[in-house]
């Protein structure tokens, strides 16, 4: 394909996509769209990510404390200055924080950029793994603001769009309420805001990476001293990428926050961290498309391995009847992955074996079958 | 009342060189492995958290006694590091930076469930190697496995140091670490040496899981913390350095305890016990800033 018919070729799978995001709900359970409208959340994280990982090489362990700042501005924010000091006194509509909580952590993002610049590879992973790490008690620490371990609840208040819902006649139906004429259910009102800003985000990154910016990231990524003689700076391109990434996880965090109505320093643990690197990696590091199966991939996964038998993985020989024995093990009870601890193993070794068979991740495995089809053109028209 | 206030520092100092031994024999592992391999690895934790349930599961599901239990744990634990360096780290070491590091954290989400998965995730006890003495030294308490602690840190230093220098496996072991295709040249089996890391690692490892887990108790987080502090105690004595790590370890345990201290008397009383964990991460940063080798690392050096 000439990169002029890839451009249209991308632009149709873009359309249809969000077409089918706009009419998905319409064949989904309502309680389906809220997982859905997870999708979409992680969605916009990974993409943040991938502009610094993928697309800058710039390993990020801790983007879930960008999440958190994000969740937390937001939640600040909508709880008003009664209890956490938020700077409006009656709170904020739920949607309008989410600019603020964009910024607020692309400020952090910059910040952290700086220091990050004297940092490559392993070290910088290890800091960012120290920053998610140090979250949570740092947002204990932060209790006023906060509220501590208790975290904020922001369930019922008015500003969560959706709260004044009307319960309808038929008592199994979803509450449902109006916005702009339009009659949503909360969990359809969370997915269609997740996924129009997932869409947005989307092409919002794909703008961003397209042009110059997006060349200099790449540069410093495959070779920083290349990047510097061809003028590229690294400082500025490095914090910039850092900046960008944690907007786009503000903003994640944000949604999160409203989503759940609820953040504490529980909803965002070091697993969101490793969860939206492991987003990425399956998504495929320096693409975009891929990066939706990545976000299901993520919200679906831990779903997933809860529901595993690991009798089903383990040869019969091990186990037998209701023990397993592993000679130096001994006789401890088999316990099933309904137990606690399973889901976690079947998800740390996905995630080994997908390095092993997928390194790009499925957006390389697109790349590779689109190479192939233009090979193919290629040796035709030979 | 100064009388008091120094009694309650030395309190300080000596507890905080106690728990500054646990991030030191942990810091240990991380620098072999950061030392024979490159990698760091952030499962570290999670395989020294196993090692003490083995020793655990041993003494009280198999009434074995401690030290049997004790030096099979290690066996178990060297044999178990060699595995996964097999099994899972050596298909992607030659990858890049971003493959390896997922794969130790799929190693450490593995582990931590199967730890809680086969063991539940209710505390346990294990006891100490050292006995519960405590001595009281002019009002200053301590513990018998305070010392212990420190002095198998001090000793493991010492073994590894004359490892690494005076024999042929610790020649062989920073061969392959510095330069693996020359040392392939001149026929060092580089794979199996950075096979022997990873098990002298697990190790180590396994030496301050068992060490860890009679003072904050066995659980399956237990190392949780411990890793940060040990991250930041084998950057703080320069990651390639075992005694670095020893001392980065000591120094971090005594500044943490020494501003919950100077907290108390009105100094520094923004400080809080909640705020232990972030003060790792800013001493991480700290020392990656001004002094990127440690206290007592080597510079390195890169060919451009």
């Amino acid at each position: 394909m000439t990169p002029r018919e890839q451009r249209i070729f991308g632009f149709a799978v873009f359309a249809a996509f969000a077409v089918i995001v706009l009419v998905l709900p319409q064949f989904i359970s309502d309680f389906r769209a809220r997982d859905y409208a997870y999708v979409g959340i992680y969605l916009i994280a990974l993409l943040g990510l991938n502009i610094l990982t993928g697309y800058t090489g710039q390993i990020s362990l801790g983007h879930g404390a960008f999440m958190a700042i994000g969740g937390y501005t937001t939640a600040i924010l909508m709880a008003g200055n009664e209890q956490f000091g938020g700077p409006i006194p009656s709170g904020m509509q739920d949607i309008w924080t989410l600019p603020i909580a964009g910024l607020v952590a692309g400020l952090f993002g910059l910040a952290f950029g700086l220091p990050a610049l004297r940092l490559s590879g392993l070290y910088l992973a290890l800091a960012t793994f120290a920053i998610a790490v140090a979250m949570p008690s740092t947002v204990k620490r932060f209790e006023e603001h906060t509220g501590g371990g208790q975290g904020i609840q922001l369930f019922g208040l008015p500003e969560l769009t959706g709260s004044n819902a009307v319960a309808p006649a038929d008592p199994n139906a979803p509450a449902t309420f109006e916005v702009l004429g339009l009659t949503f259910t909360q969990n359809d009102w969370m997915y269609y805001l997740a996924w129009s800003i997932a869409l947005a985000a989307f092409a919002g990154a794909w703008l961003i990476l397209r042009g110059r910016t997006g060349r200099a990231f790449r540069a410093v990524r495959d070779s920083e001293t290349a990047a510097v003689s061809s003028g590229v700076s690294l400082a500025r391109y490095k914090t910039l990428a850092f900046g960008i990434s944690a907007a786009y996880a503000g903003v994640a965090g944000g949604l999160f926050a409203i989503a759940s109505a609820f953040v504490n320093p529980d909803t965002f643990p070091i697993a969101l961290s490793i969860f939206l690197l492991v987003g990425i990696v399956v998504g495929g590091l320096g693409g975009l498309s891929g990066l939706v199966v990545g976000a299901i991939f993520v919200a679906f996964l831990p779903l997933w391995a809860q529901g595993q038998d690991l009798g089903s993985v383990l040869p019969d020989s091990v186990i037998q009847g209701d023990t397993v024995s592993i000679p130096i093990l001994g006789d401890f009870l088999f316990k099933g992955t309904s137990a606690p601890g399973g889901p976690a193993i079947v998800y740390g070794i996905v995630l080994i074996l997908l390095m092993f068979v997928l390194p790009n991740g499925v957006g390389g495995l697109f790349r590779r079958v689109g190479q192939a089809i233009t090979n193919r053109r290629y040796s035709r028209s030979k | 009342m100064l009388a008091a206030a120094f009694t309650d520092f030395m309190q300080q100092v000596v507890s905080g060189l106690a728990s500054g031994g646990i991030y030191a024999l942990l810091a240990l592992a991380l620098v072999i492995i950061h030392r024979s391999t490159g990698v760091i690895n952030f499962a570290q934790g999670e395989m020294a958290t196993l090692s003490a349930y083995i020793a655990w599961a041993l003494i009280a599901h198999h009434s074995w006694g401690y030290w049997p239990a004790f030096a099979a744990t290690l066996v178990i634990s060297f044999v178990g590091g060699i595995g996964i360096h097999t099994a899972v780290i050596r298909p992607v070491e030659r990858g890049s930076v971003l493959r390896i590091v997922i794969v130790t954290i799929g190693l450490l989400v593995a582990i931590n469930g199967f730890v809680v998965w086969q063991w539940s995730g209710e505390p346990q006890q294990l006891q100490s190697p050292f006995g519960t003495d405590v001595y009281d030294v002019g009002g200053v308490v301590v513990a018998a496995h305070d010392i212990g602690t420190i002095t198998v840190a001090l000793g493991i230093v010492l073994l590894l140091g004359a490892l690494f220098r005076f024999t042929k496996v610790g020649l062989a072991l920073r061969a392959a670490a510095v330069n693996p295709e020359e040392a392939r040249l001149v026929g060092v089996r580089v794979s199996w040496m950075l096979g022997l890391g990873w098990g002298l690692a697990a190790l180590l490892g396994a030496v301050a899981g068992m060490l860890t887990a009679p003072t904050v108790g066995l659980d399956p987080n237990m190392m949780a913390a411990v890793l940060i502090y040990a991250f930041a105690a084998a950057i703080l004595g320069g990651i390639d350095s075992p005694i670095g790590a020893v001392v980065g370890g000591l120094l971090i345990g005594v500044l943490l305890n020494m501003l919950s201290f100077l907290s108390q008397y009105g100094m520094f009383d923004w400080f809080t016990e909640e705020l232990r964990l972030p003060m790792a991460l800013l001493i991480i940063l700290a020392v990656l800033l001004v002094r990127p080798h440690g206290i007592l690392g080597r510079p390195e050096v890169k060919r451009v």
